[in-house]
């Protein structure tokens, strides 16, 4: 089966995020004035091959673990969910 | 002695730290390839700066997992001396071989400038040839060399007396101009509890002739060949 998980990765609160700073620096200067707070992230979409949504979300939080973040400075969120595989039609088929 | 200098893809100041020890030391050098296994050869392994797999995801994060640094760790483990420069700091960190992590620079610019950093013990392997208080002229040239660690961490470091380097006005004084990059403490480098395995954001490699700038950074890897040339047969 295949499932599609999606893993935001973003910096942990107490860390300060210069990137995230300098976005809310130009979103102020836009004129977007009620911005309070922008902390930048990572996201990735991994596709999997696994018997079943549990076993698809243990091995992404352990690829997470191992490598997409680095816990020392960022929190990771996993959402996993069953691929949509595209319906194909028959060759020749389909609209024209 | 034996200086082995890993070459990542990407690693880009892996000659300038052969030609440091070879052409100005007289130390022999050779090149270890990130797909070897075996460091028995050696006795100072250097991860010299540079963008190992093009520091996709974050800095080192792809790096710590080659070959190699499975042997680095069994050789800092077995107390081989291990030098980390920029991103061969990040890569020791990835690998928790050091802590903390390296963020990307307050400013969010790429700093290539010469810093003034204050040596805060003599006891790692490679500042034994420094006293505290010293200061060294050496060049930076980072965008991601923001030190950071958690409290708890912060405190471990400064109370073992892991902070080997911070960033100093050039008088020595530890100021908020004289941070680069926005790092917690002014800290430049740290070594492991054992002083053995060090990491350092500025390059000494590129401070060891008068003639490109300076040579405070030959007071480095002196330090690292006296270091060794002390170790009990």
């Amino acid at each position: 089966m295949i499932y599609r998980a999606e893993v935001f990765v973003t910096l942990k609160p107490v860390v300060n995020d210069p990137a995230g700073l300098t976005i809310r620096g130009g979103l102020h200067t836009l004129g977007f004035d009620s911005v309070r707070e922008v902390r930048a992230g990572k996201y990735l979409v991994i596709t999997l091959d696994e018997p079943d949504e549990a076993q698809a979300r243990l091995r992404i939080e352990d690829m997470a673990r191992q490598l997409l973040a680095n816990e020392v400075i960022e929190d990771f969120r996993i959402e996993v969910q069953p691929e949509l595989v595209a319906i194909t039609s028959g060759q020749g088929g389909g609209p024209s | 002695m034996k200086t082995g200098i890993v070459v990542f893809p990407g690693t880009w100041s892996d000659r300038d730290c052969a030609h440091a020890l070879l052409d100005v030391l007289g130390e022999p050098v050779r090149y270890v390839d990130y797909r070897e296994r075996d460091l028995d050869d050696l006795s100072l392994v250097i991860l010299p700066g540079g963008f190992s797999y093009g520091d996709y995801l974050r800095c080192g994060a792809i790096a710590r997992f080659t070959p190699v640094m499975e042997a680095v760790a069994g050789f800092a483990n077995r107390g081989g001396l291990v030098l980390g420069i920029c991103n061969g700091f990040q890569i020791l960190q990835e690998a928790r071989l050091l802590p903390g992590a390296l963020l990307r620079n307050a400013s969010c610019e790429f700093r290539c400038e010469w810093v003034h950093l204050r040596v805060e013990q003599s006891d790692s392997a490679f500042t034994v040839d420094c006293r505290p208080g010293q200061v060294l002229r050496i060049p930076i040239s980072h965008g991601e060399g923001n030190f950071f660690a958690d409290v708890q961490t912060l405190q471990s470091l400064e109370a073992n007396g892991q902070v080997v380097f911070r960033y100093c006005a050039p008088n020595g004084r530890i100021t908020a101009d004289a941070n680069p990059n926005g790092s917690l403490g002014n800290i430049a480098g740290i070594s492991n509890a054992r002083g053995n395995v060090v990491g350092m954001m500025p390059h000494p490699e590129r401070a060891c002739e008068a003639l490109l700038g300076g040579e405070d950074g030959l007071a480095i890897f002196r330090s690292a060949i006296h270091a060794l040339s002390r170790v009990p047969a």
